[in-house]
């Protein structure tokens, strides 16, 4: 009888390791290698020199998502003075795709504007984290969201390492992750660039093939570098993003709340190494202490056989 | 119950009345074999009841609120903080807090140690509450609860470590529950599901084993998405599934000793002899697990430090309240389970599972939300947040005693008699 059980036992654990194994290995196929972008992904670099400051691109944004009105206009500059939790500027909202804050650099006589919104990363940690896969990186550069199937974890809020996506706490039966992108459904899609992009009156934004944006930041930069700091952010931060940053040099990077101690590598990386062992602990752990069991009491076996004979 | 026990009260534990052929009804058997009445004058007389109405009283609606008015009502709402108490609290102190469950079934089933086996069930039931808990503070947490098949049936993202998660939870709890259908036959008097459970025992344990290591894990690797965010002494995106289910190891443990004992001092009407008897013997045996697991995880931890270079930090002031979650949850417990050990005092090693328990919550909370966003300010969760967590918690410490009273746990049911 006990001779019976241990057989189905082990027919029902090989079965089950296959299963897993399945799954471990998809798990494994999906984490491996680097992916890099896609080539002909487009991006947007901003000089961020020239900014003036006018909103106009919030207001573009606005109109274009379709967002609720704000509670204040977007010609009121008073809101560079606002303060959110812990002393911080304004950063965006469910209501807030894209923002501008003013930065006072000691240093430098004018202030420094920064516009904030998703960066659409080569290798995006809210896509990678997500266990309903809802985010999607287009060949186009852009990520965008699926709505229907998120669940409302908030992992990608956790992973997003510039704290992009925002969620619709006020919604009590739809709560939903809320972030740019990139006007995907409306222009991207079509070749057209996102509506920020073309209304700001100052040209602040280039948009063009990624790859393409990279050579024209660094010949800006070598053309003039007593205007720019030699870096353009995003290049390769976090395995780069397709919105890319010129700053000037007396304004450098960490001055203006950006995270310059991001590294290179995607946030995936630093996933990489509890995902290998995965596989590892399915397929080995059921031999390794079936094996224990059976030497733990191997004196009860032979105590038994002795009986028996 | 006290005053019951003392006229000479005698809870059920078989399935026929004391000294006739006839059966308890399941109604008899739910009342403990008390009439309503006196069921509900010992409801009445607990003190501990009157807290627990005073709790849902507050809490309920504020609960119902969560779901009626949304998130942001109750919560802070934060975008920079997305995981509160709910998820820190209920998902990352509860779930290895819950490691008992694998941990008795291995050493009893497994390696065969049969002296265990008195708080074997007690193990597995610590574990089963604890993940079903974790559970229902994940639907409270949440935006849309009702999609939480999504990730099994819906749409599928393999590659997330949360997606292993909530696949390795959602078996475990089953594989629990199968692991407790013996203690629910004896009490209900079934035969079948028993002897197929005990057929398939050591399946269930293994892969009891297997899905706890990896998503114990996996709820330390949720953090490794977030370098930068996490202070660095409390990540290191090599060694923190490790951490994590290497101290789920002693929490579990010191959780199921904290356990025991309250069962002992306050629930002693219901354990028999042999859970009495034998307690104090296997709370020092667990003691021994407890501190061989805590001597791993501190070199761990310091391996972890050194593997990085960390080791200016701990001058810093988040250092400092590093050294004291250290010394406070880790070398303290430690320290007083050896000489509990040494000194064979049942005791020393209890106050020892306090100070472990209370070392895992500082650090899953540390983790979670206090180290988190060390760059940016520190979250204070809503107060509703708060009193929801309390609420659900009270709930878990409610169903959990109703187990305890009824099904065969504490005591072993006697089936000879029938």
């Amino acid at each position: 009888m006990k001779k019976l059980n241990r057989r189905a036992f082990l027919k029902g654990g090989l079965a089950s390791g296959v299963a897993v194994a399945a799954v471990g290995s998809a798990k494994k196929a999906n984490a491996a290698g680097d992916f890099g972008g896609y080539p002909d992904s487009m991006g947007v670099l901003v000089d961020m020199t020239k900014c003036v400051g006018c909103r106009t691109c919030e207001a573009a944004c606005n109109k274009e998502q379709g967002l609720p009105a704000p509670a204040k206009p977007f010609t009121d500059m008073s809101v560079y003075e606002e303060q959110r939790h812990g002393g911080l500027p304004r950063r965006t909202t469910e209501k807030e795709y894209t923002i501008v804050n003013r930065y006072e650099v000691e240093g430098r006589e004018q202030p420094l504007f920064r516009k904030f919104q998703c960066n659409h990363c080569q290798e995006p940690g809210c896509l990678t984290s997500c266990f309903v896969n809802a985010y999607t990186k287009t060949p186009e550069g852009a990520v965008i969201y699926d709505a229907t199937v998120c669940v409302g974890c908030r992992t990608c809020m956790i992973s997003c390492p510039f704290y992009v996506p925002t969620y619709s706490y006020s919604s009590p039966t739809n709560p939903v992750i809320k972030k740019c992108i990139m006007c995907y459904d409306t222009r991207l899609k079509f070749g057209r660039p996102p509506a920020c992009v073309e209304a700001c009156p100052q040209q602040v934004m280039t948009f063009g093939k990624r790859t393409d944006l990279i050579g024209l930041a660094h010949k800006n930069i070598q053309d003039r570098p007593d205007r720019y700091v030699d870096h353009v952010y995003g290049e390769h931060e976090v395995g780069g993003t397709s919105w890319m940053y010129l700053t000037a040099v007396d304004a450098p990077f960490e001055k203006i709340g950006f995270d310059t101690h991001l590294g290179k590598q995607p946030i995936i990386y630093y996933v990489k190494e509890f995902l290998a062992i995965v596989p590892m602990v399915l397929l080995i752990w059921p031999a390794l202490f079936t094996g224990f069991h059976l030497l733990a009491t191997r004196k009860d076996a032979q105590k038994n056989e002795e009986s028996e004979s | 119950m006290k005053t019951f026990t003392a006229q000479g009260f005698q809870p059920v534990d078989q399935l026929t009345k004391p000294g006739s052929r006839t059966e308890w009804t399941l109604k008899e058997k739910l009342l403990l074999g008390l009439s309503p009445g006196d069921y509900l004058k010992q409801l009445v007389r607990n003190p501990l009841n009157w807290v627990f109405a005073i709790i849902y009283a507050i809490g309920l609606p504020i609960l119902v609120g969560r779901f009626y008015y949304g998130l942001g009502w109750a919560t802070h709402s934060s975008y920079d903080y997305p995981w509160g108490l709910f998820l820190g609290w209920g998902l990352f102190c509860m779930v290895p807090l819950s490691a008992s469950g694998f941990m008795l079934g291995t050493t009893v089933e497994l390696f065969g140690r049969k002296d265990f086996k008195p708080i074997e069930r007690l193990g597995l039931l610590n574990g089963l509450l604890g993940y079903l808990f974790a559970v229902i503070f994940l639907q409270v947490d949440l935006g849309q609860p009702w999609r939480l098949i999504y990730p099994m049936f819906v749409s599928l993202g393999p590659a997330a470590v949360l997606f292993l998660v909530a696949w390795h939870v959602a078996t475990y709890l089953t594989v629990q529950v199968a692991e407790l259908v013996p203690a629910a036959s004896e009490m209900m008097g079934w035969q079948k599901p028993k002897k197929f459970v005990k057929s398939i025992v050591l399946g269930l344990t293994v892969s009891g084993i297997i899905l706890s290591t990896l998503h114990q894990g996996a709820l330390g690797a949720l953090f490794t998405y977030a370098p930068g965010k996490v202070h660095p002494l409390w990540y290191n995106y090599s060694f923190q599934w490790f951490h994590f289910f290497c101290s789920s190891i002693f929490a579990g443990l010191s959780m199921l000793i904290v356990v025991s004992t309250l069962s002992k001092w306050f629930l002693g009407w219901r354990c028999d002899a042999n859970f009495l008897k034998n307690l104090d013997r296997i709370t020092l045996g667990l003691a021994k697990g407890a501190s061989l697991a805590l001597i791993t995880y501190f070199v761990i931890k310091l391996t972890a430090i050194a593997h990085d270079n960390e080791w200016a930090l701990l001058f810093t002031g988040w250092g400092q309240w590093y050294i004291f979650e250290i010394c406070f949850g880790v070398l303290l417990p430690l320290f007083l389970y050896t000489s509990a050990i040494r000194n064979q005092s049942v005791r020393v090693a209890r106050f020892a599972a306090l100070f472990a328990v209370l070392g895992i919550v500082l650090n899953r909370l540390n983790t979670a939300l206090i180290t988190y966003n060390w760059q940016l300010y520190q979250e204070i969760p809503h107060w509703r947040e708060i009193v929801i967590t309390i609420t659900v918690y009270a709930t878990y410490i409610l169903v959990y005693r109703a187990c305890l009273c009824r099904l065969p746990i504490l005591f072993t049911w006697k089936s000879d008699s029938k």
